[in-house]
This record gives structure tokens, sequence and C-alpha cells, in this order.
């Protein structure tokens, strides 16, 4: 049954099969050359408390920018009138690099077609993304940078009215960061539409994650400098994200299943409320550990701790989806278990708990997988996925308290 | 190469032969505590005249063990304390700690080949090449950028100098640039974008350390990249031996007592502990201002310092987290005995701008230095999963 198990969180080598050929890129033939050393100027020459503005226009940058000075404001006149074209970078592994600064706001402009990631801020404090675009104009291609929106092991991260489209990994992308909102963004045409990975306290909502291979992840990942916990994601609509994974082969999120609404994997306490899901082809909510992520045979160190819990899902909308799951071992199960024509339930769980904290055959109340609005099904790999069934719905009958919301004086 | 050595050679001795001026006296060095001196020679670290870059007075050179690869371009390096300020202090592992005043230079060039101006030969190894004594003979080698890194009250300063075509000064460029030229070797021609990197470029990898607050610093001079010969213009002597020997340096212990990677410098077919030595020196130095416990890649938990024991943070059989394109669709950093398996092989042996490691310094693979850690990989034994 090992078929079963990549098939259900490997779904990569499928999808590229499926995957269709890319657009054409934005043609830059017409945009200006000679802005971009005045902006690399001004980047280091800042001062902090300065802004910078970036004048309505189409210009062509062929290094990375980069930023070290705090507290400085990068704004341009709108994510459609100020555009930021990477498509003849020759030099820098992301469009703007911004590392070590406490305090930064990148607001009103669009950042296009970069080679590699397209805006990522590392180890830095109070940063505020809001209405920015970050684009691979050719579409989800496999050959298209990784991430979109990058804040890494930074504190206080604001990210709202941002679009993100055709990230080869994750178009918002938080990792290892504390106190985190991602909000009123769209994220669309990415492998992972918004990811939170290893994040401590981190709120997700009023998004829109469509047409991604998956919408919304929620990981914790081993050999990390930081584990995470604590995420809510709310009020987001999550629908169609049906798109073949274009992901490369050996990253986490090649292994995320086309339609996918919200994946956690490996992460604890996380709840998930008044979310909309529709039409998410296999399954609008995916538990996982990281015994079926794909990462499970080496390498984990041993504090890592592989399995998802303290999870609250309650009081979503789920509507279509689960009918053509992505894989032929999946669709295989769907048929066997729910008939031709049938649905896989909203919410697909690998079945894995941690035997060492069981009590009398449970997991203690403070740790358990909650589930109150949909019908889970149980794949149990545990078993080599031997016998999945609908979990007994028992199971899964619980509450959590919910999650303080993230408070952010940005 | 050795053709395109010996042609631009005798280049050289020709127009040596016909340069009239004398040797430029050695210029006075200058510590310079403020603002941003635009021309190089504000410095009087290096100094142009009668067709040699000659040192300033009391400017010490020294090399690395195993160097950064830079696109095959030579290195001469420069270190100068102000008299007063004292020696540096010893530090076993990091950087030693230079006193206020302190400048360090380091000069890319290449030497000559027959076409034109533009046309530079590529020599292997982070050498020396035409450096003799106190001088650099500029008949035979085409400057291109030297970095300056000054210790001011504040901390380190990084500025960024290119050289003009005259080759009798260099000019501040903070924006840093592109410098096209043609890389010439036995096997043909070959275009070489080289890239001066920006001042906020240098912080990417000179701030070794992103949780002290401290910036930029200096990578090179560390004990166990210092400890090795340098052949001064009186005589052989270890580096870190002479610069206690000279006021330089303060408590270091004899080398024989310091750490010390291997000085490897392209030699090849390797095997053993030599092959593991110099492919643990070749990371260290070329990966680990980044990737370290503390540094701008610890993001990735893949640390390459000379000291990491073997295991998933070294990069055997670790999964990779942010590599995006950078994986080649492999699926381990390091594979035990296959490098074509292998991420490292990979991005190595990339010059695309979001896979290529490192991510800055080099347009150009390093021949000698994908096929010496493929040959470290395919060495180990075991396998992945």
């Amino acid at each position: 049954m090992k078929h079963f198990k990549i098939a259900l969180m490997g779904a990569s080598l499928f999808a590229l099969a499926a995957c269709g050929g890319p657009e054409e890129s934005r043609d830059v033939s017409g945009f200006d050359r000679e802005y971009q050393n005045t902006l690399m100027n001004a980047l280091l020459d800042a001062q902090p408390g300065d802004v910078i503005e970036i004048p309505a226009g189409e210009f062509i940058f062929e290094r990375g920018l980069s930023l070290t000075v705090d507290d400085v404001t990068l704004r341009g006149a709108g994510m459609d009138e100020t555009i930021l074209s990477f498509a003849e970078q020759r030099q820098g592994a992301e469009g703007l690099l911004v590392s070590g600064v406490e305090g930064f706001t990148l607001e009103n402009l669009a950042f296009e077609d970069t080679v590699g990631d397209s805006v990522k801020i590392s180890d830095s404090t109070d940063v505020v993304i809001r209405d920015v675009r970050v684009e691979w104009t050719n579409g989800p291609s496999t050959d298209n940078g990784a991430y979109g929106l990058y804040p890494v092991q930074s504190t206080n991260v604001l990210i709202e009215g941002a679009v993100a489209i055709g990230a080869s990994d994750a178009g918002i992308y938080v990792g290892q960061s504390e106190n985190v909102i991602v909000r009123n963004s769209r994220a669309e045409y990415n492998v992972a539409g918004i990811e939170i990975e290893n994040c401590n306290n981190a709120d997700v909502y009023g998004n829109v994650a469509t047409n991604n291979t998956g919408g919304i992840l929620i990981f914790n990942m081993p050999n990390l400098p930081r584990p995470g916990a604590g995420t809510r994601v709310f009020d987001n609509d999550v629908f169609e994200n049906n798109t073949g994974n274009f992901g490369h082969a050996g990253t986490p999120v090649a292994s995320v299943p086309a339609g996918s609404g919200i994946l956690i994997n490996s992460n604890d306490d996380v709840e998930i409320f008044n979310n909309r899901l529709r039409d998410n082809r296999t399954a609008h909510v995916i538990i996982s550990s990281l015994y079926t992520s794909g990462y499970e045979d080496l390498g984990v160190t041993e504090d890592f701790d592989p399995y998802p819990e303290t999870i609250y899902i309650h009081d979503n909308q789920y509507e279509g989806g689960g009918g053509n799951p992505d894989g032929l071992e999946l669709q295989a199960l769907r048929v066997a278990l729910f008939g031709p024509t049938g649905r896989l339930p909203g919410v697909l769980w690998d079945g894995y708990m941690d035997e060492d904290k069981m009590v009398d055959g449970a997991l203690p109340d403070d740790l358990r997988l909650c589930v109150t609005d949909a019908e889970v099904l149980n794949a149990d790999a545990p078993n080599g996925f031997s016998s999945p069934q609908l979990a007994d719905a028992a199971l899964f009958d619980c509450t959590h308290e919910p999650r303080p919301a993230v408070e952010l004086d940005l | 190469m050795i053709r395109s050595l010996i042609a631009s050679l005798f280049v050289s001795a020709l127009l040596c032969a016909c340069a009239q001026e004398a040797p430029p006296e050695p210029p006075q060095p200058t510590f310079i505590a403020e603002g941003r001196p635009v021309s190089l020679s504000d410095w009087g670290q290096l100094g142009v005249g009668g067709g040699e870059l000659v040192l300033g007075d009391s400017v010490t050179p020294y090399q690395l063990a195993t160097g950064l690869f830079t696109d095959y371009a030579q290195k001469l390096r420069t270190v100068w304390i102000p008299a007063e300020a004292g020696p540096a202090g010893y530090d076993p592992e990091g950087a030693f700690d230079f006193p206020v005043g302190t400048v360090i230079t380091k000069t890319f060039y290449y030497p000559r080949a027959a076409g034109g101006p533009g046309y530079v030969a590529r020599v292997d190894g982070d050498g020396m090449a035409h450096f003799d004594e106190r001088r650099l003979d500029l008949e035979a080698v085409r400057l291109v950028e030297t970095r300056v890194l000054v210790r001011r009250e504040a901390g380190w300063e990084a500025l960024p100098y290119i050289w003009n075509a005259e080759q009798t000064d260099a000019t501040l460029a903070r924006a840093g640039g592109f410098v096209d030229m043609i890389l010439v070797s036995e096997a043909g021609e070959e275009a070489l974008g080289y890239v001066v990197p920006n001042v906020n470029q240098c912080a990417g990898c000179h701030e070794t350390d992103t949780t002290d607050g401290l910036g930029v610093r200096p990578i090179g001079p560390r004990a166990r990249h210092m400890n090795t010969d340098f052949e001064y213009f009186d005589g052989v002597a270890n580096q870190i031996d002479h610069w206690s020997e000279q006021g330089l340096l303060a408590d270091a212990p004899a080398a024989e007592a310091a750490p010390r990677n291997v000085a490897w410098r392209g030699e090849l077919p390797l095997a053993g502990e030599a092959l593991d030595r110099a492919a643990r020196a070749y990371l260290d130095i070329n990966c680990s201002h980044c990737h370290s416990r503390t540094g701008p890649a610890d993001t990735s938990g893949l640390y390459l310092e000379a000291h990491e024991p073997t295991g998933p943070h070294l990069g055997v059989c670790k999964l990779p987290i942010a590599a995006g394109r950078g994986t080649g669709n492999r699926r381990y950093d390091i594979v035990p005995g296959a490098s074509e398996d292998s991420i490292f092989t990979y991005r190595l042996a990339s010059v695309e701008a979001d896979v290529m490691m490192p991510e800055l310094g080099r347009a150009l693979q390093h021949d000698e230095g994908v096929a010496l850690i493929a040959a470290w990989i395919d060495a180990m034994s075991g396998g992945c999963g």
C-alpha cells in the first residue's frame, strides 16, 4: 500500500504531467531601464524614517534590490500603476531582500517575474506589506521563483491587501516568525496559496485562496531553528484550489495533492473556523503528520514533534469538493467507500496520533483533534492504509478554548 | 591555459621594457573615521605608479588557506592597523577582534590575456598571480575591484571600489556594477559578466552573525583560514606566527596549536582524509559565512562551518526547506555515494541567479570546486532512506 501513501501526499508526479504549458510573460520591451540605479542608490542611502516614493511607471531591474536600514517605507503609486519587472534580472536571488531591520513598510506596488523569490524579509521586526502584488506573469510554471512574499525569522508581521500569483512554492509564505497576520489578501495559481510555516501566533483571515494546488497551509517542518505552533485560519474563501502541483520535487509543497483547501501538517494549536470552502477536488481540510508528508524517513532531530495536536475545526461552510481527488489510489478509495459519484468528506486525516501521549487509548483532552462541522476520513496511514474509513464521529466530537487574536501595534 | 599565460607574460615583458617611470614610493595608509572617500587612493593602502600596484607603508598582505571562489579572480588581501591602535585580539573560531582604525582591502584581479583590454586569463585557485614581494605588475594583470573593510567606532563598514580603465585609481561604487570581460583558458574563451556587489550585498556575506547586532565584519581573518604559510618579501612564515611577531595579533597560540583548515588550491584527485579535509575547508570558506548557526542562512538548518559534525545539519540526507527551483528535483542536500542525486552539486554547478550557491560572488561555475565536492560525496558510504 505504499503507493497509496505516495498518491495521498505525493501527488507531484501526477500533477506535473497534467500541468499545461506556461503562458507568455509580460512584454517589457517598453519598460524604463534608467530608474533602476536611482532606486538602488536610494535604498543604499536611506536613513531611518525615510519614505521612498516610487512613481507610477514600469521599470526594469537587472539586479536584486536590498535594504538594511531601519524604519524605511517603500511606496509606489498602486499595485497596477508602479510595476517593478525583474524579467531581465541577471543577479540576485530575490527581487527585494530586506534583512535585519526594525520597521519596514512596503506598499502600493508590484514585483513581477523575479528569477527567484520576489520579496524576502529576514530577521526583522515590525514589518508591514500592504497592497503589494507579486506575480509571475506567465502563470503557473515550475520555472517560476519559489516564494512571492517571504518574511522569515521576523517578529510582528502584517500582510494585508496583497496579491500573489504564480509562485512555484508559496505565494504568501511566512516562516519561523512570531506574531503574524495575513489578511484580506488574494493568492492564486501558486503551488501553496498562503503558507504559515514554523510560526508562533499567527492569524490568517479575510483572504481569498483559489486556483492554487493547496489553498492555505499550516506547516511545521523539522530541522529548522524555530518550531512553531498557534495559528487561527478564519473567514477565508478557499475554493477551487485544483491547479496541478508544479512545485519542485524535493520541496515540501511538492507533495501537496492538487485540490487541497486547508492543510495542517505537524502543527499544533490550530483553529480553523468560519471559512467558506468550495470545490477543492481532493479535500477541503487535510490534517496530517510528518509521517505522511514524504519527510518521515530521515534526518529529523529528536526534539521535533511530528504530530498535529490541539486542532479545532468548527463552523466552516463546505460545498462540493472531494469528488475528484488527486491520484489514482485516492480515486479508487473514493469509489470504494462512497460509490462512483460519491465524494470524500470535508476533512481527510492521515490517522496518526502520538501513542506515547495516549491515556486509556485516547489523547488527553487538551491535545485532541476536534472537528465539529464535517465528517472525517481516516486514511489509516499507521496501518499501511489498510482500512481507510469514515472516522467515528465521537473521536472528533470535542472543543478547545478559542485561540486569542493576534494583536499587532503597527 | 598555459599558452595564454605565456602570451600574457610575453606581452607584459615587452611593455615593461618600455616603461620609463620609476617605481612609486609606498603611500602612507590612513584611517578615515567618517564618510565615504570617493577614491581608493584616499586610503593610502595601495598605490599606483610606474606600471605597478604597491602596498602602502606597513600594509601587510595575507592569503587564506583555502579561498572563496570568485570567478577565477586572483585576490590581493591586505590588512593595516594604525600603530597606536594596538593588535587585533585572537579568537580561535570567529574573526580576529581588530581595533578601531583597522583597514582591510581585497583587490580582485586577473592576469591579462592576448586579445585586448577585456581579455583576461583563467587561473585556478584563489591565488596571487604576479604578486612579487610588495608589488603587483600592472602590465601583467587587470585590476577589477578593491573592497575596503574599515573598522570604525560604530563598527565595520564595507566600501566597494571599481578600477578605472586606465588602472590608475578605483572609484567608490556603492551600488556595485557589472564588469564584462572575456575569460580565456585552454578550453577557449567565455564571456564573464563579473558582478561587483553593492554595499548591502557586502552585508549579505559579511554579516556572519545576524543575532548579535554588530553588522558586517571580516570573514577571512579567522585562525583556521589564516593558519598557513605566506611568502613574505623576507622569507616564508606562518601568518599567525608572523602577525604575532609583527604586533598585529595578540594572545595567539603558536600556529601549530591553532585551528587549521587545509590549503586547497584546486588539487585533484584526492582521497581519504585529504579529500575530506579539502571538501570541508572548501565548504567552510565558500558557504559558512551564511550557512552557520548564526548566519543569514540559518533559516535553512544547513550548517557548513568546519567544526560541524556530519549529519543532517551538514546536509547528509537533509531535505531542503525553501530551495524552490534550487532542488533541481533532487531530494536531499547530500546523498552519500551519489553526487548526481545531491542538491549540493546541482546548486554549486548552477549559474542561474535563483539556483546557484553561493548566491553572490560568482557568475561562473567553479569546475574544480564542483569536482571536489562531487568526489567527497561519492566517497561517502550509505545512501538515504
